[in-house]
């Protein structure tokens, strides 16, 4: 082990081991006012979620929610610290306090909720695993793939499904485990597998940015899981856990009540909507339950929009991503993305 | 010189060095185990508070992954050690391959930089410093897309007379069915070992004695392939070959080593063979020169030199670092998550993250790594002990 990954993991480690005892209920909070940032545990290069470009701005839907709670938090969308992890590394980062939250396209699932020190806050973006082949390969079905050699990341929930979909339709699929995403892809464009597995969305932003030319390759018909994609925080801090998830849930709300960083400047001066009035704070304060300002949801809007327009922006059907908003829609337009009231 | 009154029995002054000595280990210890129990309680306190949980439980839980490429039956209902044990088998079948590979290359590369041929001399020159100078994570990389780029895809693969295959799913090639000719053919040359061994000793000594040159390596040799061949016809000379066939997406049948496995093992062996070439060419150059002039009075050709008298004596010299060299090939395989070879660290990655135990999962990482380490190191001790200079 001289270099590279298990060198960066055994440091997390490290600082786990030596890590002194845990934060108290509210302490997050505090430790983020008083640093002025938050500290966001992100995807290390995923175009649509969350990438980096040239001068090292960040962007994406994983990232906008980050600048979203900084928004509401801190009254600036852009005081954040962005730390680009690995899959492996991300839970040790966010149990060892090195990050507030984790936006890193995670698959919230009950043995992670139960066992590793973590709560999902809600999903911010409804996937499925699927399959990326080659049109050449001739390949229609991933059922047709019998004895493939797939090429998949390490660290994921996409081995063991994978391994399921393969025993249950007699596949006998042979998976390449890759530490790195980028040699995943690289091992699959070189043609060394026939396919290249990970949830759809992966596959899109992988088809769209990485491929030579997206139209050489295509995302089979057969999504093979569920894949809630969501933050997660810490466990044993309530009123934090209670903020970040409050933050998404009104973004989503938001998009319900018209609710853009175009209008809620307008709206919030003269709307006479009990709901608008109460999400920008003109009405009852609902910032002050939450430990924030009365203008907490005001500001995230400003900075990012609502949870909508950070689809439409990042992986919507207007981005290189071009991925329809399917069962990401709000709930009464025939989508799964339903806000509890903010009331 | 004079010599000191050995110290008395007990003695438990301060004054007393033997006394002072055990205080000294004593406190040593202690502070040692008191931060490794603090260290241990720390994590466990901090993990409890948080809601992780902890054990080795999950080591007797389904895996419920399947495995690229394993050399014993592995499901993926097995349970998670079994995953862990094919990992490590994985680790050691590049490790041990890598060692006698790189072993050989080493050691032409160190003789060739004694050559008389400049040509000969310079590339083994050009070969060390281009191969030890770069980082092994790269060399690893670059191997493996290499490989999977140049290499012809499976449905028109390079192939030798329909019996060795050469596609992107690796390098294929025919083995025997296993049957009983070939279980009494590995007894055969099981049985014959030992006489082989005893026929190579006796003939030693008798040349010790009467100066009768007999054949120490091909007689031998031939003594364990004529106890398998008579195995083989015992069993009924079976012919039967499981041939690979190219499949529609995989090549079926017969065995084959993965474009994975093929850019761990010629990374490690390019990089390590650099470094061993190195302490060979150290070890020679360590033998005085008038042992080859001793060599040439005598008569002996110059690579009976090499053969009888410089290797021999350089070898006090190699086998200390040269065993660094094959811990460091061991310990460098755990690169080979890069590039996709399930070797016990890949292995663990995985249950890690299906799991969530990752100071269990670190720990036998590191276990693993210790074991194999400390087996080899201490396996050339005893082999450095063995070809030390027995002084009579």
């Amino acid at each position: 082990m001289t270099a590279g990954k298990p060198l960066a993991l055994a440091s997390v480690l490290a600082a786990a081991l030596l890590a002194a005892a845990p934060a108290q209920a509210g302490k997050t909070l505090d430790a983020i006012k008083a640093r002025g940032q938050l500290v966001c545990g992100v995807h290390t290069g995923l175009a649509g979620f969350s990438a980096a470009d040239a001068q090292g701005n960040w962007s994406g839907l994983d990232v906008d929610v980050c600048r979203a709670i900084a928004a509401a938090v801190l009254g600036d969308g852009g005081k954040v610290k962005f730390v680009p992890l690995t899959a492996q590394q991300r839970f040790t980062a966010l149990q060892s306090g090195e990050i507030d939250i984790l936006s890193r396209n995670t698959t919230w699932t009950l043995s992670r909720d139960a066992s590793l020190g973590v709560f999902f806050i809600g999903t911010t973006y409804y996937d499925g695993q699927g399959f990326m082949v080659p049109v050449k390969s001739k390949v229609k079905s991933a059922k047709q793939m019998k004895g493939a050699t797939v090429c998949v990341q390490s660290g994921t929930t996409t081995e063991k499904n994978m391994t399921d979909f393969s025993r249950a339709n007699k596949l006998d699929l042979k998976p390449v485990v890759f530490e790195k995403i980028e040699a995943a892809t690289g091992a699959y464009f070189s043609g060394r597998c026939t396919a290249f597995t990970t949830d759809a969305s992966g596959l899109a932003s992988v088809r769209n940015k990485e491929a030579k030319n997206p139209a050489e390759h295509v995302i089979l018909p057969e999504l093979i899981s569920k894949e809630p994609l969501g933050p997660a925080v810490r466990r044993g801090d309530d009123e934090w856990f209670t903020i970040a998830k409050w933050v998404v849930f009104g973004l989503i709300e938001s998009e319900e009540y018209g609710i853009t960083q175009a209008n809620v400047e307008k709206l919030m001066n003269e709307s006479q909507d009990p709901v608008v009035m109460r999400i920008t704070g003109k009405s009852e304060d609902m910032g002050k339950l939450l430990g924030l300002d009365r203008d907490w949801m005001v500001r995230a809007i400003k900075a990012v929009g609502n949870y909508g327009e950070i689809f439409e922006r990042n992986v919507g059907p207007k981005t290189a991503l071009n991925l329809p908003r399917g069962v990401n829609a709000q709930w009464n337009k025939g989508g799964l993305m339903y806000a509890p009231p903010v009331r | 010189m004079a010599t000191r009154p050995p110290p008395r029995r007990r003695d438990w002054s301060w004054r007393s060095q033997a006394f002072r000595g055990l205080v000294y280990q004593v406190l040593a210890a202690a502070v040692i185990g008191v931060a490794l129990w603090f260290l241990a309680s720390n994590t466990v306190d901090n993990m409890r508070a948080r809601g992780i949980q902890s054990g080795f439980g999950f080591l007797v839980q389904p895996a419920g992954f399947d495995i690229g490429e394993s050399l014993i039956p592995y499901d993926a209902l097995d349970q998670n050690w079994k995953a862990f044990l094919v990992g490590v088998l994985n680790t050691l079948r590049v490790a041990f391959v890598g060692i006698v590979l790189a072993t050989g290359l080493g050691t032409l590369l160190g003789i060739g930089r004694f050559s008389r041929n400049a040509i000969v001399r310079g590339l083994c020159y050009g070969y060390v410093e281009l191969f030890r100078n770069i980082p092994v994570l790269l060399q690893l990389l670059v191997w493996y897309l290499f490989f999977t780029d140049i290499l012809p895809p499976i449905s028109e693969p390079f192939t030798l007379g329909g019996m060795i295959y050469l596609s992107k799913a690796g390098f294929s090639f025919p083995v025997p069915v296993w049957g009983l000719g070939q279980a009494l053919a590995a007894a055969g040359a099981a049985v014959c070992l030992p006489i082989a061994w005893y026929y190579r000793r006796w003939a030693i000594r008798q040349f010790e004695l009467t100066a009768r040159v007999r054949s120490v390596f091909l007689v031998p040799v031939a003594i364990v392939f004529a106890g398998s061949i008579l195995g083989w016809i015992a069993g009924g000379a079976p012919t039967a070959w499981n041939y690979p066939a190219p499949g529609a997406f995989s090549m079926e049948g017969g065995a084959s080593a993965t474009p994975e496995f093929l850019g761990v093992l010629l990374g490690l062996v390019l990089y390590t063979s650099a470094f061993i070439a190195e302490v060979v060419r150290a070890g020679i150059a360590s033998v005085a020169h008038g042992q080859v002039e001793a060599a040439g009075s005598l008569g002996l050709a110059r690579g009976q030199t090499m053969r009888l008298v410089i290797l021999p004596q350089a070898l006090r010299v190699i086998i200390p670092p040269i065993t660094s060299q094959y811990l460091n090939l061991t310990k460098n395989s755990s690169l080979a998550v890069a590039i996709g070879y399930p070797d016990v660290v890949s292995i663990a990655t995985t249950a890690l993250n299906n799991t969530g135990r990752a100071v269990e999962c670190i720990t036998i990482i590191m276990l693993v790594y210790l074991t194999t380490s400390l087996s080899t190191a201490g396996f050339m001790n005893w082999y450095n002990n063995r070809s030390a200079i027995k002084e009579r």
